[in-house]
């Protein structure tokens, strides 16, 4: 009734500029802060001189590392058990980390005034290249930790070494590929930044903070500061754009706080574009070596990998506390695999901590380019065709649930039928028929074909948490007299229409409209805990908790019916949004004449109290496995190395769909990513860690002119542990079409005998792998 | 929030109150146009300039597109979208259409101007291939007076041109000529993005003969954007493949490109030879 396509209620005020975001917010007083940040990589910090901003007539506070460490807030512990520096004090460690902060009456005089602290670094030589991190001899970055002699930080498998190595000795074909996944960021439009306000009369800290996990913020900073956690108070107001690069708390969070119980005053910090990129949460910057096993009939066998993962000079990637390679392990991806193992080592190098971002799904973006390029590699070693291959190797409907190699249970999907749909809707054979012609004339054209699955939606608990916070969600539902609701929810939308979503999910539960329902995020005082919006876990979860919740409201609403329509609740239905006596659809009641009932002075049975609402809190029992088929048309231009993506099919199956008009906006920015990731985005550093991405000028962010008109298509597999059958939906298609478009290009680049090219597919790059002579995507161009 | 430092702000009326501004806050004052390459270094304060003379004001005085006798004139403060759609500038010179469609976006295209791009002097501007291919004269107006400079001796370095600092370049002025073809091509990593390497060409074709070639080339390290000997090879010439080819490959060896983020030093001088190519074939395809 109330699932299908309608506007989002959002848009009337973003189409408007009626928004609220962390910058708009303007407090009697405020004051303004701004971070003063390296302009090394590495360097050992000699003197701090303050005096001089000080003296500045507009300045109220200067906060350097030496301030915190009095408050032992000098360094703050990550997501993935390391600590960060809030403020240096001893080092820095990359270019852009932050050194000072400077509260002043107007953002001018701030920034002004970081002109005049004067610091004295010892340059020391950088660790950039990840492949050099473990070198003997590689400069120690992280000697503020005891003992530590090199860079390196974890090593992790998963899956079974000894079968997977047997599979490959007996292999028939074996093939291998090195590959890098570049470090990229999610450049979301909106910069972080943060509005502190404590209060000392009441001791009640309020901070306004783009996050996508306010309840966990607001535990974190309890847990870390000290404070009591009913005297916070998160309220993350309108988001331009999170994509998991606002996770986690970052330094100027916790230095706008200290300004302002420092200055008694509310303090304001934003961060510039530049500020953005250089030290805000990237994503990927993995360097895997994939192989595969297979028959000389394309059978595949087995799969490993090895990857060298760089996390940058603090280990801060927010994932999961047991998985420090994230949901990487999902890496057999799609495909009836007998044996899988991975590998992946961790290091430090200078450069901003992060890793999991952009979409990512706790790498099992990775995963999939990872599996994705190394079948067109084995496709290509065979002779075979790439689609065809797959269709081969994929899992078949009556293999679910099925338990992949390193132990994830996919619940449910139609994959076959998924790819043979994208490629009806392509033309799959005339377009490789159009190719062999084109070939011919000595014109380069592409097709590209990906298939992904992916796991989104952590918990359940027993597995994931974070910090200890298991990773569950809460939801309450409060229905008005009249029968209008709200629902209040603890994730936090960053442009993902929950507030059309959730209310369409009541709305269809409760027989009312969604414009009926009112949904409240973002502000902890009024929402009830859970873990946030990232890895597309808010329908799987919140929205899961959120049906629950509204099923709760509907039992409740058929004892007072019974009592309304003098019938025992056992002889009611529940038929078209009313509850009325089985068979007599006439005596239905609807959910507002029940409301209106319940808080009247109808008698109701012992115990039952006069009123609808509800509350639940959802722990998943397993993730959900939405999954895809891409395919996607380039032509490259041998002259110049430059790539046109004429055309992408995105079949997309993420279960039931509540607002198709919302899950293809979703498709529609994910493809975009992809595109972009795959063709122009990078964030490359030179020998001396100087950051060569830290402008939209050097960061690239696709445009309409190089995206296609997106071709959508749609299976639905139900999720058979929702309750609505929903799977998530918001990193499908950045996590799945990057490997279509690469896979594209180089099957343009085929009779060149390209075989792999690693991002972004700049022109350059193009036009040197063409010539046999590749250049390094992470590094300064040579 | 990227804000610049403090600086101070008059707004011109006229050309000689513009000079008057520029004389009276000397070498530290910029003048600020379409403001789309300038103010961005101010946030970023690569720029402090003491003073912003703005002279929007002057729009109308400096704004015309108009031919005059053998010449096309196109005033110094005629935004980038008011050339694309200028039917008199782009039916003589359809390389005006070509490049002012990859020039940056339509946002900055609506506010930034022809004469604010010359004069910042990017080593990667496009209109400065442009001209340089079209053998335009610049015109520029000091306390002296008015006076004339060839484009091909504008630009004096990266960032460098011959207008002195109390100086306004009020106008440029391309020669017009019967049985003119001209292109531009450009390769860059994204819409909207700065070129990795681009080329425009001018041909003047009298009997089967090429009579006058011009080739600019923008973002290789061409000196003075051009490419002499290139123009000196297909003068005389028939038009055609080989010919064209061979131009290219000799405008390339007069470039010294640099690596950076878009692409090494042997991909742009590739691209010089390759986009000069293109560009003579569609210049000469249009005379």
């Amino acid at each position: 009734m109330s699932f299908g396509r309608m506007h989002r209620k959002e848009d009337a005020r973003f189409i408007r500029g009626r928004g609220t975001y962390t910058d708009d917010v303007r407090l009697p007083g405020m004051l303004y802060g701004a971070i003063l940040r390296s302009p090394h990589a590495h360097a050992r910090i000699v003197s701090v001189d303050t005096s001089a901003a000080e003296a500045h007539p507009k300045v109220r506070a200067v906060i350097t590392g030496q301030t915190l460490a009095g408050l032992n807030l000098a360094w703050m512990p990550t997501l993935s058990n390391d600590i960060q520096a809030v403020l240096a004090t001893d080092k820095v460690r990359f270019q852009g980390q932050e050194v000072a902060f400077v509260v002043a009456e107007d953002p001018y005089s701030a920034r002004d005034a970081l002109e005049l602290i004067d610091v004295d670094y010892e340059p020391l030589d950088a660790v950039i290249d990840a492949r050099k991190a473990l070198d003997p001899g590689a400069p120690v970055i992280r000697d503020d930790l005891e003992g530590r002699t090199g860079n390196h930080i974890f090593d992790w498998e998963a899956g079974d070494r000894a079968r997977t190595d047997a599979v490959f000795e007996r292999a028939e074909v074996t093939v291998a590929q090195d590959m890098l996944y570049p470090r990229v960021h999610p450049a979301p439009l909106e910069t972080c930044g943060a509005v502190a306000d404590f209060d000392k009369v009441t001791g009640k800290l309020t901070v306004w903070c783009p996050t996508q996990a306010p309840h966990a913020h607001r535990t974190l900073y309890a847990m870390v500061a000290g404070l009591p956690e009913h005297k916070i108070r998160v309220i993350s107001p309108d988001i331009g754009g999170g994509f998991g690069g606002k996770v986690g708390i970052y330094p100027g969070y916790v230095c706008a706080i200290v300004g302002s119980i420092v200055t008694g005053k509310p303090v304001k910090w934003m961060e510039d574009r530049s500020e953005n990129l250089m030290s805000t949460a990237f994503a990927r910057d993995y360097h895997m070596r994939g192989e595969i096993a297979a028959t000389r009939d394309g059978r595949i066998q087995g799969i490993r990998v090895k990857v060298l993962a760089d996390h940058g000079a603090f280990n801060g990637t927010a994932q999961p506390t047991k998985f420090p390679a994230g949901f990487f392990h999902v890496f057999s991806g799609s495909y009836d695999i007998e044996t899988a193992h991975c590998e992946v080592t961790g290091v430090y190098t200078n450069k901003a901590p992060g890793g999991v971002a952009y979409a990512c799904s706790f790498r099992v973006t990775e995963a999939v380019y990872l599996v994705e390029r190394m079948v067109d590699v084995l496709a290509a070693e065979l002779g075979m065709d790439p689609a065809e291959l797959r269709l081969r190797n994929l899992l078949k409907p009556e293999q679910f649930p099925y338990t992949s190699p390193t132990g994830w249970e996919y619940d449910s999907g139609d994959y076959p039928k998924a790819l043979r749909l994208a490629m009806d809707l392509a033309g799959y054979d005339k377009l490789r028929a159009e190719q062999a012609d084109k070939r011919a004339r000595g014109e380069l054209m592409g097709i590209g074909v990906s298939f992904f699955t992916e796991a989104v939606g952590a918990g359940p608990r027993k597995h994931m948490d974070i910090l200890g916070l298991g990773m569950a969600d809460g939801a309450e539902l409060r229905v008005h007299p009249t029968g209008k609701a709200v629902l209040r929810v603890s994730c936090q939308s960053q442009g993902q229409g929950h507030e059309t979503t959730f209310a369409q999910i009541v709305g269809q539960e409760l027989g009312i409209p969604a414009d009926d329902v009112e949904v409240v995020h973002g502000d902890t005082d009024q929402t009830p805990f859970g873990l946030g919006t990232y890895g597309s876990r808010s329908t799987p979860v919140s929205g899961a908790a959120t049906a629950i919740v509204a099923r709760k409201v509907r039992d409740r609403a058929k004892i007072v019916a019974a009592a309304m329509l003098e019938a025992s609740p056992d002889d009611l239905e529940w038929a078209d949004g009313r509850w009325s006596v089985v068979g007599d659809p006439s005596t239905g009641k609807s959910l507002a004449e029940i409301a209106l009932a319940a808080h009247s002075n109808l008698e109701l049975p012992e115990g039952v109290e006069g009123h609808l609402d509800a509350v639940t809190v959802y722990n998943p029992p397993n993730l959900t496995y939405p999954f895809g088929a891409y395919i996607c048309v380039v032509d490259v231009d041998p002259g110049t190395g430059q790539v046109k993506v004429r055309r992408f099919v995105a079949v997309d199956d993420c279960g039931v769909r509540i607002n198709p008009m919302i899950v293809e906006g979703q498709i529609h920015g994910g493809l975009a990513d992809g595109v972009g990731m795959a063709l122009m985005q990078v964030m490359a550093f030179d020998e001396d860690g100087n950051h060569l991405g830290a402008s939209f000028m050097d960061y690239l962010l696709p445009t309409s002119m190089e995206c296609p008109s997106w071709e959508l298509g749609e299976t639905v597999t139900p999720s058979p542990t929702h309750p609505i059958g929903a799977k998530g939906v918001g990193e499908s298609a950045t996590v799945g079409s990057p490997a279509a478009v690469v896979n594209a290009v180089v099957d343009a680049l085929a009779p060149y005998g390209v075989r792999h090219a690693d991002m972004p597919l700049t022109p350059a790059n193009v036009w040197r792998v063409v010539n046999g002579n590749p250049f390094r995507t992470d590094l300064a161009v040579p | 929030m990227q804000v610049p430092a403090t600086f101070a702000y008059e707004r011109a009326d006229s050309v000689p109150h513009a000079l008057e501004l520029l004389e009276r806050y000397g070498p530290e004052a910029r003048v600020v146009a379409g403001g789309h390459s300038l103010i961005p270094m101010m946030k970023l304060r690569l720029a402090q300039p003491e003073a912003l003379i703005d002279i929007n004001g002057l729009a109308g005085e400096l704004g015309r597109i108009a031919v005059e006798g053998d010449e096309l004139a196109i005033g110094a403060m005629v935004r980038h979208t008011e050339l694309l759609e200028s039917v008199t500038a782009t039916d003589l010179f359809p390389i005006f259409r070509d490049a002012e469609r990859v020039i940056a976006d339509p946002i900055v295209r609506n506010r930034g101007t022809v004469g604010g791009s010359l004069c910042q002097g990017d080593p990667s501007e496009d209109l400065a291939a442009v001209f340089a291919a079209l053998r335009a004269t610049a015109v520029v107006q000091g306390p002296g007076g008015v006076r004339t400079v060839p484009v091909r001796r504008f630009h004096q370095g990266p960032y460098e041109t011959a207008v002195a600092p109390n100086e306004l370049l009020i106008q440029l002025r391309v020669p017009v000529a019967a049985g003119t073809g001209s292109a531009y091509e450009k390769v860059e990593r994204r819409a909207g993005d700065w070129p990795v390497a681009a080329a425009g060409a001018v041909l003047r074709i009298e009997g089967g003969t090429i009579v006058q070639a011009g080739i600019g080339l923008t973002a290789v390290g061409a000196p003075h954007f051009c490419a002499p000997e290139a123009e000196t090879y297909l003068e005389g010439r028939e038009p055609g493949e080989e010919a064209f080819a061979e131009a290219g490959r000799i405008a390339a060896e007069g470039c010294a490109p640099h690596a950076d983020q878009r692409g090494p030093a042997d991909y742009k001088r590739h691209l010089a030879a390759e986009l000069t190519r293109r560009a003579l074939v569609r210049a000469a395809g249009r005379s």
